[in-house]
């Protein structure tokens, strides 16, 4: 078996790991937040539904957490089995924000465990939410540590290499390399988007199975409100990404826009078919890829000509781009209809179609997410380290890397499942109505 | 105390406190699998719920602080540990997998206690041990080849070597007899006496094989290694030590006494055992291959990362203390009176 082949296999492995862990690691983010908000409203209000709404929002994730922790540990330790060259080297610039992040993790960790079991342990809701904090930071510091560690890999900085050696290495130089800033923002605005739509999602499709509950409405329009807030921010951020890539990482850029000659006033060109370097059947908006690259219309943007042709990522990244880039845009109108139709009572929003729609938000951007990663990971290639290493020379020599390819397969297939079934027989077997019903009953025994 | 050691020494002392955690997690359900093979589940279940399942997470965080840290401190490691290890630890992870799912699926979920689950997962948790532990076979050298400049692991020497499979043995009765005595302890503060008597037994059972096995070790390693060993045999009087406060904790488990006091001298009989070994084994990380020396980072680097502890054991330290006072310490909470799960 030839090197290429054990490197390309590592990616695969690579790729399907961290494409399953990003899943539920976004949840893991975005969701305690929401479940924060839930309770801050419900305390505040005083209102039962949203308590409630908290209450089963935290169970359900925990389990999510769970296969989060499984998923991590696992890419964790494959980042070493499976680049082992690459995380030598990493490991002398990069490895602070990977050892901080361990401690965000504990900090979780803990923190969930105690919030788990303590609901009506306290006399005063107020604390019982305060365990809550140290969980949602505990979880946001996590991924902005490890966005820390893959924006260092887009754009390394802090060392200089002496005869293969590396030399000045400076720890906090590294991890605050230019791609962080829009990176981590991005990450954080896409987790919280994305679980408040999930959340949505759930809420709508109750409301299309007929319970008609007050409180599935109330979900519902929360969440849709914090999905809208966040996908604004995510376009927002998003473009400053753009700006970034423009400036630092130019052939990502030009590679995702089959922008092949270095030009200004560059047009944006959306979906189409390449024909050698002619894209084809695309809508094409004039200055918009200057305006995204720089904020100008007359805008100079560097083209692939400018590269060597064995530097420029794959071209099939434009797709990921502009399926990224289209979901951000209807999610974000389309929750805007909905909220805007939601204050006015406008009846649109409960025509099946439009709750159908309102179903498949949640899925939508998961699939954003998926994208975006996609095209950020292989629009880096053929580097592993920007400039430095490529990604071939990162990777193992072991020869059994295609065996584990089909063991972790399986092992994802059946943690996928697993979650599927557990989470929806929980709800089944103690549906809302059941348990405001038994919560009813329980207060009017004790009072 | 020069960077490295202090590296290595913090290092050492995460992993020493994931092998106590994860001994009573593993053990714990084995217990719980073997009583459901015979019947006598319910004894074991309870208890298993409320200890473990608050705190499995936080177990398993130790696991990834040394594989992070290992990396960060000492980055050669990765070269060579990372491309001989694939298979090993890519099974140990998929171990972790059925036990962490068993929390999710099983007792978090929607509480499918399926025979076979509980078996599988009862099963993990001798299995683990027996997937992790050849990595303490493989450092003492003689396992790994350079080809090339790569390495690679000689499986047949590996699983022909007598020394290999003591350590998997003693892995197995440590985490068993690790896990028994804090359960008689914990069965005992939840004031579950049919329990304590249970796993007051398997503790006694396991106390043997433990012993022995880890006596055999030593003996191995004198053919194997004999610079390790003559290292061992300079630090005789920890592991006289340890062997004392084994016997401390058979006797007060045989007399049912203070199985409190019985549990922090078994820490302490694995404690002195463990940094023994640790001490014996420096310089080296992999013989003859690797020292804490020329694999280590640079020292920015390694200044960072020991601020970077500090702070966060600032953090760590108080949180745990949280936790273990609600749930380890906590009367009511120990003896099932209060349920206050989401
Ligand atoms: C819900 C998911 C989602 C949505 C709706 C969007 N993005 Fe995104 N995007 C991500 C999820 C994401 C991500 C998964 O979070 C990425 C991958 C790596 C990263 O830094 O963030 C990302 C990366 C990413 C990058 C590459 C950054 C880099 O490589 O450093 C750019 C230029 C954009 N995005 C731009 C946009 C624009 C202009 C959007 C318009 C609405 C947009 N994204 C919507
Ligand atoms: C190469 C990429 C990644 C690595 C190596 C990695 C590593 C890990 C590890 C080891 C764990 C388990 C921690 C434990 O035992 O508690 C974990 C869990 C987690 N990861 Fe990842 N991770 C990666 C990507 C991400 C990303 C991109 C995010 C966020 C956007 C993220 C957020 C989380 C969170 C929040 C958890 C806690 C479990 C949960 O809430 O689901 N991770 N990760
Ligand atoms: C932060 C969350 C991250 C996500 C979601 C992510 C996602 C991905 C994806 C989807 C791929 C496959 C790309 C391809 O096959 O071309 C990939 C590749 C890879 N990622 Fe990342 N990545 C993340 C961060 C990291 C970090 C922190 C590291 C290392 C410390 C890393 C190391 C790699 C490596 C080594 C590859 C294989 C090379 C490649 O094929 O691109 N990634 N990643």
């Amino acid at each position: 078996m030839g090197f290429e082949d054990v490197a390309l296999q590592s990616r695969i492995l690579t790729l399907m790991t961290l494409s399953f862990h990003i899943i539920y690691a976004t949840i893991g983010v975005g969701v305690p937040l929401m479940i924060m908000i839930a309770q801050w409203v419900g305390i505040r209000k005083n209102d039962e539904h949203y308590i409630l709404l908290a209450r089963r929002w935290a169970r359900g994730f925990v389990i999510t957490v769970a296969v989060g922790v499984v998923t991590g540990t696992a890419i964790g330790l494959q980042l070493s089995l499976l680049w082992p060259n690459f995380m030598q080297m990493a490991g002398n610039v990069i490895a602070l924000p990977l050892f901080m992040e361990v401690f965000a993790f504990f900090f979780e960790a803990i923190f969930l465990g105690i919030y788990l079991y303590t609901w009506d342990r306290f006399e005063d809701q107020r604390k019982h939410f305060l365990l809550l904090v140290p969980v949602a930071l505990g979880a946001a510091a996590s991924s902005v540590f490890i966005t820390i560690v893959n924006s260092f890999m887009n754009a390394p900085q802090g060392f200089d290499v002496l005869n293969g050696e590396l030399v000045n290495v400076s720890p906090l130089l590294a991890m605050f390399s230019p791609a962080v800033p829009t990176k981590v923002a991005h990450v954080l605005a896409t987790a919280f988007m994305t679980s408040a739509f999930v959340l949505a999602s759930i809420a709508a499709y109750r409301l299309m199975r007929g319970s008609n509950h007050i409180y599935h409405k109330k979900a519902l329009f929360l969440t849709m409100k914090l999905g809208l807030v966040f996908s604004i921010a995510t376009a927002v951020i998003g473009d400053f990404s753009g700006k970034y890539l423009a400036e630092y990482q130019p052939e990502k850029l030009a590679a995702a826009e089959w922008h092949f000659e270095t030009e200004s006033e560059a047009e944006l060109v959306l979906f189409g078919v390449l024909d050698g370097e002619e894209p084809k059947y695309a809508i094409r908006i004039p200055y918009a890829l200057s305006i995204l690259a720089h904020g100008v219309p007359g805008a100079e943007v560097t083209g692939l000509n400018e590269f060597p042709d064995d530097e420029i990522p794959p071209l099939w990244i434009h797709y990921l781009f502009d399926t990224m880039v289209m979901l951000g845009m209807w999610l974000a109108f389309f929750s805007f209809v909905y909220v805007v139709g939601a204050w006015r009572g406008w009846p649109l929003i409960k025509k099946a179609w439009f709750r159908w729609l309102t179903v498949l938000t949640g899925p939508l951007a998961m699939l954003a997410i998926q994208a975006g990663w996609w095209f950020t990971e292989v629009g880096r290639q053929p580097w592993i380290l920007r400039g430095y290493m490529k990604t071939s020379e990162g990777a193992t020599t072991s020869g059994q890397v295609d065996l584990m390819i089909v063991l972790f397969a399986g092992l994802y297939v059946i943690l996928g499942i697993g979650t599927v079934v557990v989470l929806s027989r929980m709800y089944k077997r103690n549906p809302v109505e059941k348990e405001l019903a038994q919560r009813e009953s329980e207060k009017g025994g004790e009072e | 105390m020069t960077l490295e050691i202090i590296g290595i020494s913090v290092l050492w002392l995460f992993l020493f406190l994931y092998v106590i955690v994860a001994s009573i997690d593993f053990g714990a359900g084995f217990f719980n699998a073997y009583s459901a093979f015979s019947d006598k589940q319910h004894i074991l279940t309870g208890i298993i719920q409320r200890y473990l399942s608050p705190v499995w997470e936080v177990t398993n965080v130790f696991f990834v602080f040394f594989f992070v840290g290992i990396i960060g401190f000492f980055p050669q490691t990765a070269f060579y540990y990372g491309t001989t290890l694939l298979v090993p630890a890519s099974i140990a992870l998929i171990l972790l997998a059925v036990r962490g799912s068993y929390y999710a699926f099983a007792t978090y979920g929607a509480k499918i206690n399926h025979r076979g689950y509980i078996y599988m997962y009862g099963l993990s948790g001798l299995l683990l041990p027996a997937a992790l532990s050849p990595v303490l076979a493989i450092s003492e050298g003689g396992f790994m080849r350079l080809e090339g400049g790569q390495p690679s692991l000689d499986y047949w020497a590996l699983f022909t070597s007598p020394l290999m499979w003591s350590i998997v043995v003693l892995s197995i009765a440590a985490v068993l007899y690790i896990s028994a005595v804090f359960l008689t302890w914990y069965a005992w503060k939840a004031g579950d006496e049919k329990a304590t008597q249970l796993v007051r037994k398997y503790a006694l059972i396991w106390a043997g094989p433990t012993i022995i096995t880890a006596t055999g070790i030593i003996f191995e390693l004198r053919g194997h290694n004999p610079e390790h060993y003559a290292n061992l045999l300079n630090l005789w009087w920890m592991f006289a030590l340890s062997f004392l406060l084994f016997l401390g904790t058979v006797y007060l488990i045989w007399k049912k006494r203070n199985y409190g006091l019985a549990f922090i001298l078994l820490v302490g009989q694995f404690f002195t055992a463990f940094f023994a070994y640790g001490a014996s084994h420096y310089p080296y990380l992999l013989y003859p291959h690797l020292t804490i020396y020329d694999s280590f980072t640079n020292e920015s680097m390694a200044i960072a990362l020991i601020i970077a502890f500090i702070a966060g054991l600032g953090l760590l330290l108080p949180s745990l203390y949280l936790l273990f006072r609600l749930f380890l310490f906590d009367k009511d909470y120990v003896k099932g009176k209060s349920d206050y799960h989401a």
